[in-house]
């Protein structure tokens, strides 16, 4: 039964979406969070408070009810339009039913929340890198924003990775609370199936496994990725599991053949 | 080539700086010596803007400091504007600061390539022949991390020096260095001395300050108590707080 249902067309179809709606919403996240998480150290009070707004609104309401909000903004407005303030001539106008589609509520809902919460993390990577780094970069003549990139950011990534891991693999599952809206993905595509046929645990079972297979593989990717920019922060790397597992399996294969030398 | 004059600087409450003046001429090395807490660090700091001064005025290379000045009045410059004039002053810092993330070839080609754009390869020429001046030419794919602190603070000397600099700012240089290895680096130090650079070093190093130096200045609690000839300033102080200082440093 589940594994009838583990490669059925619909179930993977699902899938693709779920993992499409997890990539989509977590660039967002990360890349509004990292603008909101810049604005934030601003030494513009103005601009700093913008983003402390947005962290403090988008952290502080359930995603749930953010994602029904989105989907339903389309009833509050229906009309959205793009023109010249003080009644100056409209240059784009569109239905907010049309523009607003079950998919942008989706990643609208998703990603902007998920910005808050990368918001945070970023900021936490950058203040984690010491002051002297910057100073050492403005006295080279770098501008706030060179220093940024090429020396406190790539610094602060070790600090952001491991967080960034966790908030993809959260990400994943809470993609599932779109279901709510009718987006067919992984979870309400085994809903279909099962509203239908009734095998309500096995097709949940199956939804399960194929969250646990992706969450397993995002954990092994977070490993490189972390290991990759641990770069010059430890004398020498520490060698992967696989590296591990191949030495002791050769270094168990020598004291095989040991006695086979001594003769 | 370095103007203070009447620098004032205060972080809240506490006046830091009252009143500095000083003139450094081109290929001259002067000293700062004094307490810690005199303000010798935040007047060298002042230097490339990375403090904001108060009052008083700075010029390097006849250019104002950090300011614009029309008719009476300062404005601050722009931040690139600020940023295109610290990249022709070098600073070393007394915990090195080298970016760990690179290799000591990429520290010291990041300057020059993202400032100044240099090509690659001029960028690399030019960094080799400086850690062949400061000894290092063999760790050139070393992380900082691999060095000691004397190898991290001559790999910080030619990083500064890779922007072809008018004027170097020592901090405290030796200050965060095992004794064994605070002879490297003034020997670096004095090499560039020779070489015409002109310096503006605070330290501790009496000895080095005594020999090298053309001017050594005596701050104390944001004044410049004493200055003049090294050896003068040094070993006959005229000046009650600097006898007490070197009393208490030799």
């Amino acid at each position: 039964m589940i594994g009838h249902y583990l490669l059925a067309a619909r179930v993977l179809r699902g899938l693709v979406a779920t993992l499409e709606l997890t990539a989509i919403s977590m660039a967002i996240g990360i890349a509004l969070g990292l603008m909101l998480a810049v604005m934030r150290l601003s030494p513009n009070p103005l601009v700093s408070t913008a983003s402390w707004l947005y962290v403090w609104l988008f952290r502080g309401t359930p995603v749930y009810v953010q994602i029904l909000f989105w989907y339903n903004v389309a009833a509050l407005y229906p009309r959205l339009s793009l023109g010249l303030p003080f009644g100056g001539p409209q240059l784009l106008h569109a239905n907010a039913n049309t523009l607003i589609t079950v998919f942008a509520a989706a990643i609208l809902g998703l990603g902007l929340n998920e910005a808050a919460y990368m918001a945070e993390i970023i900021r936490a990577g950058i203040l984690s890198v010491s002051e002297g780094q910057s100073e050492a970069a403005y006295a080279l003549g770098m501008t706030r924003l060179k220093t940024l990139r090429r020396i406190v950011l790539p610094q602060a990534m070790r600090l952001i990775i491991p967080p960034t891991g966790n908030e993809t693999i959260s990400m994943l599952k809470t993609t599932s609370l779109v279901s709510v809206i009718a987006y067919t993905e992984l979870l309400y595509s085994v809903q279909e199936i099962y509203d239908v046929n009734y095998e309500t645990i096995p097709l949940l079972i199956v939804a399960s496994i194929w969250y646990l297979v992706i969450t397993s593989v995002l954990s092994v990717g977070q490993y490189y990725l972390e290991r990759r920019f641990r770069r010059g922060a430890a004398r020498q790397l520490a060698p992967t599991p696989l590296e591990r597992l191949r030495r002791f399996l050769l270094a168990g294969h020598a004291q095989v053949e040991m006695p086979a030398e001594r003769r | 080539m370095l103007r203070a004059e009447a620098i004032h600087k205060r972080f809240g409450r506490l006046q830091v700086l009252k009143g500095v003046s000083l003139e450094v001429a081109r290929g001259e090395v002067a000293c700062l010596l004094g307490p810690s807490g005199s303000g010798k660090s935040t007047f060298l700091r002042c230097i490339n803007h990375l403090e904001k001064i108060d009052a008083g005025r700075l010029w390097v290379d006849g250019e104002l400091v950090g300011y614009r000045q029309v008719g009476a009045r300062l404005y601050e410059l722009r931040e690139a504007e600020v940023a295109r004039r610290r990249a022709e002053i070098g600073m070393v810092f007394q915990h090195f600061n080298l970016f760990p993330h690179m290799t000591v070839l990429q520290n010291v080609i990041e300057a020059p390539l993202v400032v100044r754009h240099t090509a690659r390869e001029a960028a690399a020429r030019l960094a080799g022949e400086l850690l062949d001046r400061v000894g290092l030419a063999d760790k050139l794919r070393s992380y900082p991390s691999q060095l000691s602190g004397g190898q991290q603070q001559r790999v910080a000397i030619a990083r500064a020096l890779a922007m072809q600099p008018k004027l170097m700012l020592f901090d405290e240089p030796t200050s965060a260095l095992d004794p064994e290895l605070v002879g490297e680096v003034l020997d670096v130090m004095r090499g560039l001395a020779r070489d015409g650079m002109t310096m503006v070093v605070v330290t501790h190093e009496i000895g080095f300050a005594r020999e090298v130096s053309d001017t050594v200045v005596f701050m104390d609690d944001g004044v410049i108590v004493e200055s003049g000839d090294p050896h003068e300033v040094i070993s006959s102080p005229r000046n009650e707080r600097t006898r007490a200082f070197l009393a208490k440093v030799l």
